[in-house]
């Protein structure tokens, strides 16, 4: 009999707010965290605006930065992020002597985290050095004595993917088993399903998950806006992300860390911790079609939604609400929409959708597990987040996407969803916690 | 119902050593080198100027040709997991619409693919010229870089170097559908790729399942940043042969490169209803946190990797001294060696004077996220031949080193085998796989 897995502890950094609370209220007001780019020089990009982070100070959730000293924007946030849900879940951060019972060999953590930023003044100052316009070469000397003297070794570091789990691993004093993944946009719920799966297995009692990521820099605007992936709709910001409308043109990069505690059930009764909601079920598949697109039927979102039903046990119309990987791109919400319709036919046009990167951006690896945390506070408050901007429906998209304004609902099984670039889909469906 | 175990039945390689595992397997124990100087780049800037590169190669040979206008989105790493994947399936026996068209027997929905990867740095060469065009008075000028540079770069430029592209390609080319996972947990991303690739297995979401790592460390980025660190060895580059030293009192840091390893994993009973070839079964698996503010390193007593053996073992339910191999992550690098070997000492405990230890790196060079399944591949083959190979560059052991390293090639029957490692950042993993012979042939 494996291990039943509840949420013992939310935390989130994102670009409405630096805790749950004020994440959830934001969202159900539908106030917007988009704006025009401050993190550098975006005027003559493409899409001069995004979703940030702003006024985030790690030292107000941390005692001791300067263990997190070069730490970048995806760890700080993470931090942050899993000092409020430790706390939340009554976990002791930042000591050798923990007394909350939890042993340290079987507290493990699993990010999606992404990678850091490139070091930009040294980046770019190195190939500018190096570069000979004339003979079309680099001159790999002139190029490394600039990178020599301006990239900081510990700078260059903290760009690796798996240095957030290691600084959470720092800040928590778990010694259980420890895993990064990085599949895109749906890093945090695959990361959230595998910690589940290992909680299941008997190879932890508890597991911090979730996922950090800022792709606001240079770099990383560069990639999204050379794949046309980004709004464009740079006169209004707080309107551009309208996930299932007609008019939608590409989603909001926007940067975050989101973490949930995961706890087997028993360790959680017998610490008495808050059992928040539980995990039921998780699907991941691979669309094996293209790199560069989602299959047209849905293929693979619809296989990792129906693992998801099958892990939980449940028929699709045992499902109350879905929150959408919903990005406000034309070929997401159309696809997605039409796996919803296959995976869970007529029931597909009785239950409720939407998307929460209507307000806060697309968080990227960081994303899915902030959405997840708006599942459960949607089941906690029986209340369903909006999808904003939804003025001028897509025909085509005929599901009921809660548009524009919160709405009361009594939500038990909440189903989340995320499809990552390249084809990984990965899903997980949720259960209002009822001790019998 | 009775558990799911979880054997090896496949396995492919690109590596410093070959282009197959059979070249590599022939370099290992005959004690080759693959480092030599840096082709890929002049690295006449570097401190260490040496790595392990993989051969000239060609990719066409593996792709099928609907596929292959697909180059132009593939890096480096990703060609060398779509070669390694090639070799590991056929390998298997597995026909795949790419391998065997017209004898498909891999079955998509069943199949899983977890490829450990890095952190992918981009192509300098091909960003140069689009950051020339964006210059002011010597300077990089952002906003030309969005007016001009930008747009001279190929639209799918991102894509490129997205670390979970390995797992896409190489699942498309071979119509694998299954979960799927891409861990970048740095330099332990192969042994927690396959860790978990097995728990899919074990748990019933698969039964046949690609997995391991890839990684194409041969970048000026990347081999700047080892020499940043103070991780790759300055002192070495007239020396390629004996640059890189695991456990030894004069080892002076790593010499870093690129490989791929990836090996078919797939239950027992369906292995054996197939009469599969089984090389070994994975029979447990761990992984911990190394706790060090000093994020490159281990931290000095190896704690977080003696807790992932640890696991592993009971997993295995084993003893120490059940086991005749222990392949290391044993770097070069001094201080990281010396907490690692501490860490396998305490946990073998009176075992250390007796099991074998086999550290490949001086050969293979350290290759990331490739080195644990690169690891865990070559102790399949161990078990299989009954052989250990030389451990190279290994003859002048450190004085705290308690650890059995023979130089010589060594005859023996491996019960149990066992491949630890760990990251900068924090992370271990350990992985025991059993002799399987006598099963499912």
């Amino acid at each position: 009999m494996s291990e039943r897995v509840v949420i013992a502890g939310m935390g989130i950094v994102c670009p409405v707010g630096h805790d749950v609370e004020t994440m959830w209220q934001k969202l159900l007001a539908g106030r917007s965290g988009m704006g025009s780019t401050t993190l550098f020089d975006a005027s003559t990009f493409p899409a001069t605006f995004g979703a940030e982070v702003k006024d985030y100070d790690v030292a107000k959730d941390v005692k001791h930065p300067e263990r997190h000293r070069f730490a970048n924007r995806g760890s700080q946030f993470v931090l942050g992020a899993a000092a409020e849900a430790c706390r939340q879940a009554g976990i002791d951060v930042e000591t050798d002597r923990p007394a909350d019972g939890i042993d340290r060999r079987r507290m493990g953590i699993y990010l999606g985290a992404g990678e850091g930023s490139v070091d930009n003044d040294a980046f770019f100052a190195a190939i500018v050095s190096g570069w000979d316009s004339e003979s079309n070469a680099m001159d790999w000397a002139k190029w490394a004595e600039v990178a020599r003297a301006r990239m900081h070794p510990y700078r260059e570091l903290e760009q690796e993917p798996n240095l957030p789990a290691g600084h959470v691993a720092i800040l928590t004093g778990a010694r259980g088993e420890n895993r990064n993944c990085l599949t895109a946009c749906a890093a945090s719920t695959q990361a959230v399903g595998e910690a589940a799966m290992l909680i299941r297995r008997g190879r932890a009692d508890v597991m911090i998950a979730g996922g950090a990521h800022s792709m606001i820099h240079p770099l990383g605007v560069t990639g999204f806006c050379r794949l046309t992936a980004l709004s464009t709709r740079n006169d209004s910001p707080t309107t551009a992300s309208r996930p299932f409308s007609a008019s939608r043109d590409g989603f909001i990069l926007g940067e975050g860390a989101a973490i949930v505690i995961l706890e087997s059930l028993a360790s959680a009764q017998k610490r008495g911790a808050p059992i928040l909601a539980e995990i039921v079920g998780f699907g991941s598949s691979n669309d094996a079609f293209r790199v560069t697109d989602m299959h047209e039927e849905a293929r693979g979102a619809v296989q990792a939604i129906q693992g998801a039903l099958r892990d939980a046990g449940l028929q699709p119309d045992q499902i109350d609400y879905i929150s959408a990987h919903g990005t406000s791109t034309i070929e997401n919400d159309s696809v997605e929409t039409l796996a919803i319709k296959r995976a869970f036919g007529e029931h597909a046009y009785r239950v409720p959708i939407s998307s929460p990167k209507s307000v806060f951006g697309h968080l990227i690896g960081a994303t899915g597990c902030a959405e997840l945390i708006t599942c459960v506070l949607a089941i906690r408050d029986g209340v369903l987040p909006p999808t904003m901007n939804l003025h001028d429906p897509d025909p085509t998209l005929d599901l009921d996407y809660v548009p524009n304004a919160p709405r009361q609902a009594d939500v038990r099984v909440v189903l989340s969803e995320s499809f990552g670039f390249g084809g990984q889909n990965n899903v997980l469906i949720l259960r209002r916690w009822e001790s019998n | 119902m009775t558990a799911r175990r979880v054997v090896v039945t496949g396995l492919g390689a690109v590596t410093p050593m070959g282009l197959s595992v059979a070249e590599t397997w022939q370099g290992l124990t005959e004690g080759r080198c693959g480092i030599a100087r840096i082709q890929a780049f002049d690295p006449v800037g570097l401190s260490c100027q040496l790595a392990g590169e993989v051969g000239p190669y060609k990719l066409r040979e593996v792709l099928p040709r609907s596929y292959r206008k697909a180059v132009k989105l593939m890096s480096r790493d990703i060609e060398l997991s779509i070669l390694a994947a090639d070799e590991a399936l056929r390998d298997a026996g597995i026909g795949t619409q790419t391998t065997a068209p017209d004898a498909i027997t891999l079955q998509p929905e069943r199949t899983a693919i977890h490829i450990g990867a890095g952190l992918i740095s981009c192509d300098l060469v091909e960003l140069a010229p689009c950051v020339a065009m964006s210059v002011t008075d010597g300077v990089f000028d952002l906003k030309k870089w969005g007016r001009v540079g930008m747009e001279n770069l190929t639209p799918v430029w991102l894509l490129k170097y997205l670390p979970n592209m390995l797992a896409c390609h190489v699942g498309i080319i071979h119509d694998i559908r299954g979960p799927s996972n891409s861990i970048t947990c740095g330099e332990v991303s192969g042994h927690l790729a396959v860790a978990e690739a097995a728990d899919v297995i074990a748990r019933g979401d698969a039964d046949v399942a690609l997995a391991g790592g890839c990684e194409a460390k041969v970048n000026p980025i990347v081999m700047i940043r080892q020499c940043l660190l103070g991780r790759a060895s300055a002192a070495a580059n007239d020396d390629p042969d004996g640059a890189c030293r695991p456990f030894a009192a004069d080892a002076t840091g790593s010499v870093f490169g690129e490989a791929a390893a990836l090996l078919v994993l797939e239950e027992a009973s369906t292995a054996r209803q197939r009469g599969a070839m089984v090389y070994a079964e994975v029979a447990g698996t761990g992984s911990s946190t190394n706790l060090n503010t000093a994020y490159e390193h281990l931290e000095p007593d190896g704690k977080g990797v003696e807790i992932a053996i640890e696991k592993a073992l009971s997993e295995a339910g084993i003893e120490p001294n059940a086991l005749d191999l222990v392949i290391p992550q044993g770097t070069g690098i001094p201080q990281d060696d010396a907490a690692e070997a501490a860490a396998i000492a305490r946990v073998l405990g009176d075992a250390v004077e007796s099991v074998p230890v086999w550290p490949i790196k001086g050969m293979t060079s350290h290759t990331g996220a490739a080195a644990g399944a690169l690891d865990i591949l070559t102790a399949a083959l161990a078990m299989r031949h009954g052989l250990i190979g030389p451990a190279k560059n290994c003859t002048n052991k450190a004085s705290s080193c308690r650890l059995n390293l023979r130089t010589e090639p060594q005859t023996r029957h491996i019960r149990y085998a066992l491949c630890c490692g760990y990251t900068f950042g924090g992370q271990t993993a350990a992985v025991v796989l059993k002799n399987a012979q006598g099963e499912a042939e």
